[in-house]
């Protein structure tokens, strides 16, 4: 009873508090900062105000000026992992349709869709997630009425009222068979779609006011509403970035082409099964890729190179890759193919990543991707307070957090996984049911 | 030219009816004329009869291909029974393991030696729960062959004769998993989904000759939601989980009629009901949830048949005692949760904890990607347990991919282990098999080398993958 009570106690507490950020010191960490280099034995990180001051070897650390220390014992300390795309906060359980707004077929909109409108910061996914050491992501609708999935937002997962950090980030379209399939049957339809969209979008650039355009409508299905090309004035303006969902190489040429006509474009490309093909020219247009890390099946017509080593070929023909957290079981098993790259340097004719360079694959790399670079992903000067502690090597499989900040706030790690994993520790019903152990 | 072939389809149709139609009226005049001949032989051979069943039919052309004696020296081996050598030696020839023990086991001379200082040994990595060549790479349309999902009960249907062993999966499951068996099942839209069929990973130009020889046949059956989904939105039976005991149940009491009439025409669904009711194939029950799984051992026990494993299981953590004295296998995914109702309490120490109470732990797939990592997997289950004091040794998490499915499939006598006799289904990694950082660097399977990561040639390149981007690339 007496635990019952303080727990209870407790979690007012928790229901009560602001969530205020808290100067801390950890020392003797093995500590990775996110930008590509090798962890650092020893280090230190000092989060001020939410804010990493410093981030390093304990030599330079500047003098502890109150707040709390933690002597990390040698354990690895990390910043963040920074998950894109993903859909946490959209949907409870997928396949329960009241509760998944992932997509939104039955709806006249595509491109107006607005993710931020509809993020539930204490999904259980965000709290699963967020246990796994993923600080912030990138979130978003999927295409489902036409080729654009609408508008993604940038996010924390610290559980409070303000899970949006940037509405509106980006918005996506489907080209390649999804997108060919949306838009009535063949990768012309959606090349040509996109165009028209474009145009709309670029008519109506510097107008206010209800949007005075034409509805694109095929049958009773609209395939870009006057709301959908408004939506897109900031993408064809360059002030929104435009991520593009595609595998086939071919198809990826197509796309590094659209700049020829909209200059402006502020492109990602997405999935890119077979970049490695076309990996040179992906460099040479300076196009950051958010690349699916493992798939190495051709499960479909345009992901017929697939390869293990397509993220590794890719970044060392100088692209800028992140690891794609949308194909994967869930977001949580970004560290492990990280570490699965880690692992392809050891096969001959692979190419992966080392150790640096993966953790920054699902680090600070997708924070730039996300117009986040320097903020998040990093521990830098000036980086948001999102600090990991784990158990082990992060890349490693199986290893977990022990302690995780977001902007200099300690997160409570519970969730309806470790309270299940609580109640059955045991299977003891001697003095009462399950149903009492709580 | 389109039209062309219609007229010549349509041509080759009324040549057909002709000669039918010759055939009935041949039939005719020789009915009338033998009508009493045939009475006098009722009791002799029938003119015509299939094999009879019992009989192995589409049967396992499988053989091992050539191998050399070879022993591995200096490694880690894991027995895949739990046990652990260090500095160990497995010796193999004839396809067989002859010996497996510690520095001192002899070696012949003049024979193929590895020394493998700092890597490992597994027996072959086996995956209980695939669909690999029911649905296969590319996943279009025309490769969609796992569920008959006309009927909420067809086990007439056989899984194999959906495979198509041209699958790239195979490969991948190969080279980057060490996946050397494996069962291939029918999907989850049926309450019995139909028979499944164990593979050897060894690439063929037929199913037979992927078949495992020996393997016992397994009935899918499927629990909850998707049964009932697939047919009340048809609005047909079942609608609801009581709807679908109901189907089972009948469905089960007309197979034991069936067994009991010695008159009964044959029916290829029956056969295989009364094969599991005789105890010899093996029921592979998708099912999530704990009270569910409670309720089908119960109408096991009601109809006289066993369980091997539920798959899926992500609650059995709840019941692992009573999992435990029905001696009933949980196969399992380290992490999938949330994605259906049904998996919403799916957490990462269910394996730990059936572990913990003395029940068997499988780690499945039930994926094209990841049957190649059921190591990683393993290792991911593990260190849930570990974190809360369950002591589940490297050698036990590996027990779980090979000798506890191969048990649980009725091949635990022929593989899943590295003892005397087995067959030679060995993966040589180049570090520890629980660790992301390592892979299978050498894959044998009946002794014969199947893939070599240090030679582009030892591997395999499906029908399908020549002449494509990255043909032979190392995937």
């Amino acid at each position: 009873m007496k635990r019952l009570l303080a727990m209870a106690a407790s979690s007012l507490a928790l229901a009560a508090a602001p969530a205020l950020a808290q100067d801390v010191t950890i020392t003797n960490a093995r500590v990775v900062i996110g930008d590509g280099g090798a962890p650092i034995d020893g280090g230190t990180v000092v989060v001020r105000g939410g804010t990493v001051v410093y981030a390093g070897a304990a030599s330079g650390a500047p003098a502890t000026a109150g707040g709390s220390t933690i002597d990390a014992g040698g354990a690895w300390v990390t910043p963040g992992i920074f998950a894109t795309l993903t859909s946490l906060g959209l949907a409870d359980v997928s396949a329960v349709g009241d509760s998944n707004d992932i997509r939104a077929g039955g709806a006249p909109f595509s491109a107006a869709l607005d993710a931020s409108r509809a993020i539930n910061p204490t999904s259980q996914h965000i709290l699963v997630h967020r246990a796994a050491g993923i600080t912030r992501a990138a979130t978003t609708t999927q295409p489902t009425g036409s080729i654009f999935a609408g508008q993604g937002a940038i996010i924390d997962l610290d559980g409070d009222a303000q899970a949006v950090m940037q509405p509106r980030a980006f918005q996506m379209v489907a080209l390649g068979e999804g997108g060919a399939r949306l838009a009535g049957g063949s990768r012309t339809a959606a090349h040509t779609l996109l165009r028209a969209a474009l145009r709309e979008a670029q008519a109506l650039v510097g107008k206010t006011g209800t949007p005075q355009t034409t509805e694109i409508a095929k049958g009773d299905d609209v395939m870009l509403s006057r709301f959908d090309a408004e939506a897109l004035v900031p993408v064809v303006t360059g002030k929104q970035k435009l991520y593009v969902a595609v595998d086939r190489a071919a198809d990826i040429r197509s796309v590094l082409a659209l700049k020829q006509e909209f200059p402006a474009l502020d492109m990602v490309l997405v999935g890119v099964t077979e970049g490695w093909l076309v990996a040179n020219d992906i460099a040479a247009a300076g196009v950051p890729v958010i690349a699916n890390g493992l798939d190495d099946l051709p499960e479909s017509f345009e992901q017929l190179g697939a390869t293990q080593s397509n993220a590794g070929r890719l970044a060392r023909a100088g692209v800028k890759v992140a690891i794609n957290a949308a194909t994967m079981q869930d977001p949580r098993r970004l560290q492990q193919v990280a570490g699965n790259l880690v692992a392809l340097t050891r096969i001959p004719g692979a190419s992966g990543m080392e150790w640096g360079q993966a953790f920054a694959a699902i680090s600070s790399v997708p924070a730039e991707i996300s117009g986040m670079g320097g903020k998040a992903g990093v521990l830098k000067p000036g980086a948001l307070g999102d600090v990991v502690l784990w158990d082990g090597d992060p890349l490693e499989v199986g290893s977990v957090p022990t302690r995780v900040y977001i902007g200099g706030v300690e997160q409570d790690l519970t969730n309806h996984q470790t309270r299940l994993r609580d109640r059955y520790k045991d299977l003891d019903e001697s003095d009462l049911p399950k149903a009492y152990d709580w | 030219m389109f039209a062309d072939k219609t007229l010549s389809a349509r041509a080759g149709k009324l040549a057909a009816l002709v000669s039918a139609l010759a055939l009935v009226a041949g039939a005719t005049a020789a009915d009338a004329r033998d009508k009493d001949k045939k009475r006098d032989k009722a009791d002799e051979t029938p003119v015509l009869a299939a094999t009879p069943p019992g009989e192995a039919v589409f049967a396992s052309t499988y053989k091992p291909y050539p191998g050399v004696a070879t022993a591995i020296r200096g490694a880690t081996v894991f027995d895949g029974k739990g046990g652990r050598i260090e500095n160990g030696v497995v010796f193999m020839s004839g396809g067989k393991i002859i010996a497996v023990g510690g520095p001192d086991t002899p070696i012949p001379a003049d024979i193929a030696v590895f020394d493998a200082p700092g890597k490992f040994v597994t027996p072959g990595i086996i995956d209980i729960h695939s669909h690999l060549g029911d649905y296969a790479s590319p996943g279009v349309d025309a490769h969609s062959d796992g569920n008959e999902a006309t009927s909420p009960t067809t086990p007439d249907v056989w899984a194999e004769h959906s495979v198509w062993p041209q699958d790239p999966g195979f490969a991948r499951a190969l080279a980057n998993g060490g996946v050397t068996s494996l069962q291939i099942l029918p999907g989850s839209a049926n309450l019995m989904g139909g028979r499944s069929v164990t593979l050897k990973n060894v690439p063929a130009r037929t199913m037979q000759g992927m078949k495992f020889p020996g393997a016992p046949y397994g009935l899918k059956m499927a629990c909850g939601e998707n049964p009932k989904r697939v047919y009340g939105s048809r609005g047909r039976m079942p609608s609801t989980r009581m709807g679908n005991l109901a189907v089972n149940r009948q469905t089960w009491l007309a197979a034991i009629d069936y067994a009991n009439n010695k008159e009964a025409k044959r029916d290829l669904g029956k056969e295989t009901l009364v094969g599991v009711l005789k105890g010899e194939i093996l029921v592979h029950n998708h099912c999530y949830r704990a009270d569910e799984m409670a309720v089908v051992m119960d109408m096991a026990k009601e109809m006289g048949y066993k369980v091997s494993t539920f798959h899926h299981a992500v609650e059995s953590y709840k019941i692992g005692d009573l999992l435990r004295e029905n001696d009933v296998c949980s196969a399992v995914w380290a992490d999938w949760y949330g994605f259906k109702m049904e998996s919403y309490d799916g957490i990462l120490e269910n394996a730990a904890f059936l572990q913990r109470e003395g029940a068997c732990v499988v780690i499945h797939s039930d994926d094209a990607n990841d049957i190649q990592r059921l190591n990683q997997e393993a290792r991911k289950a593990q260190k849930a347990g570990l974190r809360l004091g369950i002591d589940i040794p490297d050698a036990v998490a590996i027990q779980w991919i090979t000798h506890n499915p191969a048990k649980a499939m009725g091949i635990d006598h022929l593989t899943g282990s590295l003892e005397e006799g087995k067959m030679a289904d060995v993966v040589l990694w180049n570090g520890d098999p629980l660790s992301v950082y390592s892979r299978p660097e050498k894959v044998w399977i009946d002794g014969a080398l199947m893939f070599d990561a240090n030679d582009p040639k030892r591997r395999p390149v499906s029908d399908f993958e020549l002449g494509q981007p990255g043909e032979g690339d190392v995937k």
